[in-house]
């Protein structure tokens, strides 16, 4: 049978429209995502791994490109980050999708700035592949071979304008063979018009080892962010994730064990209130045999909004002795709040152990009790619960300082939200 | 008998058994002992076939016939019995059942028929109450939520009802308190008579109170490499394994 | 590693072939000619001397299919179907139904005596200690026989053929039929709406506790042919039945489509237990032949208090496309869904359940087990939905893989949705393999490797076992040895 091609949607037009009036559209490994994207479009419910997440019905529209960075914009992100506590011992920005060289630091020893032109994933998926084609810049971090890196680097995504416009960030970060590093990328200042589609591709050599972070704080219309992880014989990833903003957020991790013994742990965090939605979307291929995965996600859903968790862990033949376990929990506050979760197994080869869990529920009552009956009202309880929860997900960010960081967007998230509460009350 | 014949077999290209010889003749309790790491549970595990040990040389001889170039089972049914040092747990599987199971493939080996239900049961009652078994303890999975010491209990009980020629005690006394020592060791005394032989593994002299051995061998670097009478695992208790390196060359 | 390699090259060289149920039965059929059109339709009608009504709903059914597309989500992979290729309808001949056991086809007693099932009830009387149960025979599309009618219609249970209930009991019929599984619910159950020859109809009225168990067996005999079974249990207030299917055909080298329909309603306090060991012909070794099992099974707990259990075994079929699925629409109604799936050789599982919350309280379980041997795909496939009125809404799932040999497969794909906060869902899966110590250890105290493996197994697919009738496990158990060990008998 054939599959069902839709006639293109407004959005899917207009994307059309924006990539052939970019110079790259000559650029033939562009050219070619592009067309990776557009031959499946903007993916629909229909679509397996976008069954809860109906983007080509989300997006009514494109928003128009936001233009190159000039020196005003430039002037305007200084200021942004002004308010921006430094974290890390190097910091490295781009502004609306482009690296801003003057706002950055120098990288430590072992770190550099590779060429910007290289980019040729062969991203199967249609919105990483949208990325690649259409983002102005593509930001290269090499760490060379058994390079240890003295401190964290700190990538900022900022975005700056005015109004509605579709910002595409795409960035490559590659490590050789036995080094290690510390990177987190920070999101930033996107308003409620803002359509932020970014891209993180990380490859890692032998022995590797990358602790990686990523939050999402501020408040785009979308947020759609995809992680193409690579890693060779014997490299471990530690990468963790938290959504605290954007109406319609979706993370997606995409992850190859591709060498022996390669170690992935990816957990995160999804605080959701109002009427947002936030989707974290995993697939962890194990391609060779020893590996070992670990995903721990959890969800807190409040109000109005709607959080989903797909994670597949694939074990293809011959990826023998794979050990792999992943978690998924969420609490719902409110009766409106939804969760739907879709933890998969998929496994070709025997010796194997895999296991997955799942629970949705409400905070437990018999807690709430137990804490109230030592004399903590009940609100408080239900934030300390909550705090509680949220902290075990970011207890598996390795980098003490930046879990701090975290730990710290979860209480400001929580406080937020009892203040909400607090005037629902009174009114 | 059961006769080792310069045993030699590593495990991933390394060498654990050295050249080992042994003789264990019916109705005789020889036990080995010898320092941590010298190859004692390799040795029981070899005698009972278990995969994964290469044989480089030797020859395992139960009444001349060798064992070696028989699977695990086969060896059972020609009564060969391992007491394991950790018995494994199999989900879902009942002990009553297992213990059935086990009885009757035996039998079916030797040509016998199947044990009937009441005969069967007879059996395990009697077996079950000299080891103070709880009949309740029969019908849980096997081995599942067992404590170190039933679980020990259970592997003399099979031990009883399969009546074998040879038992090969692996470190039966590890995770014992004295109590069940002492029920354990009187199931393995009441077993002994003219026919059956026991090799009794273990690190530590006490077990050695309550099964006394005929003969004493002492294992090390893969080999035996003293033996003697019941006085020589005293004499052990007393200077420990100084003298004796654990490890094969 | 010698043993569990052996363990892995027996397993794998079964001997499929060596189906028990694999014979044809020489018996005489009244055929409809072959392929799918509307007057194939009317002369199954017809055939059936079925009201205007039910005609009319066949036809609707029929339009509806031809618009409609051949599911594509399952893991299953199989050439198309050529639905002009077959024969929807096959009848054992005789002159008229048979009025009672003396007037069936001996040869068609016989077929059902090879496959144990007890027909005769004087036989069953006769064991004392039996527990008797009261047995519906589909041969291909029609049903051949009802035992116990008389005893049960005393209780006021009613256990005929669909037929017969059409003639019978038309109100009830018209009342629930396409109730549960609409005409117009997916591909293979609107084909059956247009096609159904036959089935088992229950109903048991308020009160009752059926006073024994019911079954139905299921042979497809002749070649070519569909069989369209439609299966429809009511349980009144206050009722309970248990009720076992059961399923074989024979040896035959082209597939042959199985595409069935049951239809559960239990009203207030009522409690339907659904029981079936699934023995299709699973194909050869190759995966020539077998039975395409795609078959709807749906049960509406539609009052309060009332409850809904499926327990399957499932062992044949070279593909089985099934999700019986609970609708919890009754305050503190509760699903139960007890599965093991066994496939080996080439055989592909897609099979699962559906778990709908939409009550208050209500409360649903599932365990599966799934164990994949040969070069079969096993896939668990569930979803448990929680909507915005099912407060305190509960389910518990737990589904286990168990892999033996490197060439097979084993998935899990369940999708959880929870809209109400009250709700407690939790989830739980394992994969894993027969581990090698395991197996040294069954060896070791005499058992075979074939032994051992089946040991494990039935270990590993307790908790479900258990939740058959007696009997029934039994067979199950030994059906479960035979489908791994390839060990006829």
């Amino acid at each position: 049978m054939t599959a069902h091609v839709p006639p293109r949607s407004t959005a899917e037009t207009t994307l059309v429209r924006q990539f052939e009036a970019l110079k790259a559209h000559a650029d033939p490994p562009r050219r070619a995502a592009f067309e990776r994207f557009a031959a499946q479009g903007l993916p629909t419910r229909r679509v397996e791994s976008w069954h809860y997440t109906d983007l080509r019905a989300a997006l009514a529209d494109a928003a128009p490109l936001a233009p190159s960075p000039a020196r005003a914009t430039i002037e305007a992100a200084r200021a942004l980050l002004a308010g921006h506590e430094k974290s890390g011992a190097a910091r490295l920005v781009s502004v609306n999708g482009k690296f801003a060289p003057d706002l950055s630091d120098a990288l430590p020893a072992g770190a550099a700035i590779a060429s910007r032109e290289r980019r040729d994933s062969g991203a199967e998926d249609a919105m990483a592949s949208l990325v690649e084609a259409m983002a102005p810049d593509s930001l290269t971090v090499d760490i060379v071979a058994g390079a240890e890196l003295a401190g964290p680097i700190e990538i900022v995504h900022l975005a700056v304008g005015e109004g509605a416009y579709a910002l595409y960030s795409w960035i490559e970060i590659a490590l050789g063979a036995g080094a290690s590093a510390t990177i987190f990328e920070t999101f930033l200042g996107a308003g409620s018009g803002v359509q932020r589609q970014a891209a993180t591709r990380l490859r890692l050599g032998r022995s590797a080892k990358l602790k990686h972070a990523a939050s999402i704080g501020d408040a785009p219309e979308l947020h759609l962010e995809s992680q193409l992880v690579e890693l060779e014989a014997e490299a471990e990833l530690n990468a963790f994730g938290l959504v605290s903003g954007g109406a319609l957020t979706r993370r997606q991790i995409f992850a190859k064990l591709g060498g022996e013994g390669a170690k992935i742990a990816l957990s995160g965090l999804t605080l959701l209130d109002g009427t947002r939605r936030a989707d974290t979307t995993l697939q962890v291929v194990h391609a060779a045999p020893r590996g070992v995965s670990r995903e721990f996600y959890r969800a807190i859903v409040a109000d109005d909004a709607a959080g989903v968790f797909q994670g597949k862990v694939v074990v293809a033949p011959g990826a023998q002795k794979t050990d792999g376990a992943m978690k998924s929990q969420a609490v719902l506050l409110s009766p409106q709040a939804q969760m739907n979760a879709k933890p998969e197994l998929e496994i070709f080869a025997d010796d194997v152990v895999c296991g997955h869990g799942a629970t949705v529920a409400s905070i437990d009552p018999e807690q709430i009790f137990y804490l109230q009956a030592r004399g903590i009202p009940k609100e408080e309880a239900e934030a300390m619960l909550l705090e509680a929860f949220g902290a075990e997900a970011i207890n598996r960010v390795e980098d003490e300082a930046l879990a701090e960081g975290l730990r710290a967007r979860l209480a400001v998230w929580l406080a937020g939200r009892s203040r909400t509460a607090a005037k629902e009350a009174r009114a | 008998m059961l006769e080792i014949k310069n045993l030699h077999v590593s495990v991933h290209g390394k060498a654990i058994l050295d050249g080992l010889s042994l003789k264990v003749n019916p109705g005789e309790v020889a036990a080995i002992m010898g320092p941590n790491g010298s190859g004692k549970s390799t040795l029981s595990y070899v005698i009972a076939g278990k995969p994964g040990y290469e044989v480089t040389a030797g020859e395992v001889l139960l009444d001349g016939e060798n064992l070696l170039e028989l699977q695990a089972d086969e060896r059972a049914r020609k009564g060969i019995f391992l007491a394991f040092q950790y018995p494994i747990e199999i989900p879902g599987v009942a002990t009553m059942t297992f213990l059935k199971a086990s009885l009757n493939a035996q039998r079916r080996g030797r040509g016998e028929a199947d044990l009937t239900t009441p005969e069967f049961m007879r059996r395990v009652r009697e077996a079950s109450q000299r080891l103070k078994v709880d009949q309740e303890m029969l019908r849980r999975p096997l081995n599942v939520g067992f404590s170190g010491g039933e679980k020990k209990r259970i592997e003399i009980l099979q031990m009883t009802l399969l009546e074998p020629r040879y038992g090969v005690l692996d470190e039966t006394d590890s995770g014992l308190d004295i109590d069940a020592l002492r029920i354990v060791s009187e199931g393995v005394n009441a077993l002994r008579n003219a026919n059956r032989g026991f090799l009794v593994i273990t690190h530590y002299q006490r077990l050695l109170d309550h099964i006394k051995p005929d003969v004493v061998h002492v294992m090390a670097k893969g080999r035996i490499v003293a033996s003697g009478g019941p006085e020589l695992a005293l004499e052990l208790e007393k200077n420990g394994y100084r003298d004796y390196p654990a490890q094969a060359a | 590693m010698a043993a569990v390699q052996e363990t892995v090259d027996r397993v794998r060289s079964i001997d499929v072939d060596a189906y028990k149920y694999g014979f044809v039965s020489a018996i005489e059929s009244d055929m409809a000619p072959k392929g799918l059109n509307e007057d194939i339709v009317r002369f199954i009608s017809a055939k059936k001397e079925e009201p205007e009504w039910l005609l009319a709903w066949r036809l609707e059914a029929y339009r509806r299919w031809l618009t409609i597309d051949e599911p594509k989500w399952a893991r299953v992979d199989y050439p198309p179907i050529d639905f002009q290729d077959l024969y929807y309808f096959a009848a054992p001949k005789t002159a008229a139904g048979p009025k009672s056991l003396d007037e069936v086809d001996p040869e068609l007693l016989r077929t059902y005596e090879k496959l144990g099932i007890p027909l005769v009830e004087q036989e069953i009387l006769a064991g004392v200690e039996r527990p008797r149960v009261a047995v519906d025979a589909v041969f291909d599309s029609v049903s051949v026989a009802t035992t116990f009618k008389a005893e049960l219609g005393k209780a006021g249970v009613i256990f005929c053929s669909f037929s017969e209930a059409v003639h019978n009991h038309p109100d009830l019929v018209r009342r629930y039929l396409g109730t549960v599984v609409p005409a117009t619910d997916n591909f293979y159950a609107t084909l059956n709406s247009a096609v159904f020859s036959d089935g088992s109809f229950v109903y048991v009225p308020p009160g009752v506790r059926c006073p024994m168990e019911l079954s139905t067996y299921f042979r497809i005999n002749e070649k070519n042919t569909g069989q369209f079974e439609r299966t429809l249990i009511i349980a009144d207030k206050g009722s309970y039945v248990s009720y076992l299917e059961g399923c074989t055909a024979p040896k035959r080298d082209e597939n042959q489509l199985h595409a069935a329909v049951v239809e559960l309603v239990t009203l207030d306090d009522a409690e339907i237990k659904y029981s079936t060991v699934q023995n299709w012909y699973p194909g050869d070794a190759e995966g020539r032949g077998g039975i395409y099992n795609f078959v709807t099974k749906r049960g509406d707990c539609r009052g309060a208090r009332s409850k809904i259990s499926w327990t399957q075994v499932e062992t044949g079929s070279a593909i089985t496309w099934k999700y019986p699925s609970c609708i919890l629409r009754g305050e503190a109604s509760r699903g139960e869904f007890y599965s093991i799936a066994i496939s080996n050789g080439r055989q592909q599982v897609d099979s699962g359940t559906k778990m709908i919350h939409l009550g208050r309280n209500t409360t649903s379980r599932i365990i599966s087990k799934g164990v994949s041997a040969g070069k079969s795909q096993n896939t668990y496939r569930g979803q448990v939905s929680a909507h915005r009125l099912a407060t305190g809404a509960r389910n518990f799932t737990n589904c286990d893989s168990l892999l033996i040999g490197s060439e097979c497969g084993a998935h899990t794909v369940p999708y959880i949705e929870a809209k109400n906060a009250s709700a407690v869902i939790e989830h739980e899966a394992t994969t894993s393999k027969v581990s090698e110590d395991q197996l040294f250890y069954c060896q070791q105290r005499g058992l075979s490797p074939e032994e051992a493996t089946a040991l494990i197994v039935n270990g590993f697919v307790r908790d479900v076992l258990q939740q058959l009738p007696m009997e029934f496990a039994v067979e199950a158990q030994k059906l479960i040895a035979i489908s791994l060990e390839g060990s006829v008998g």
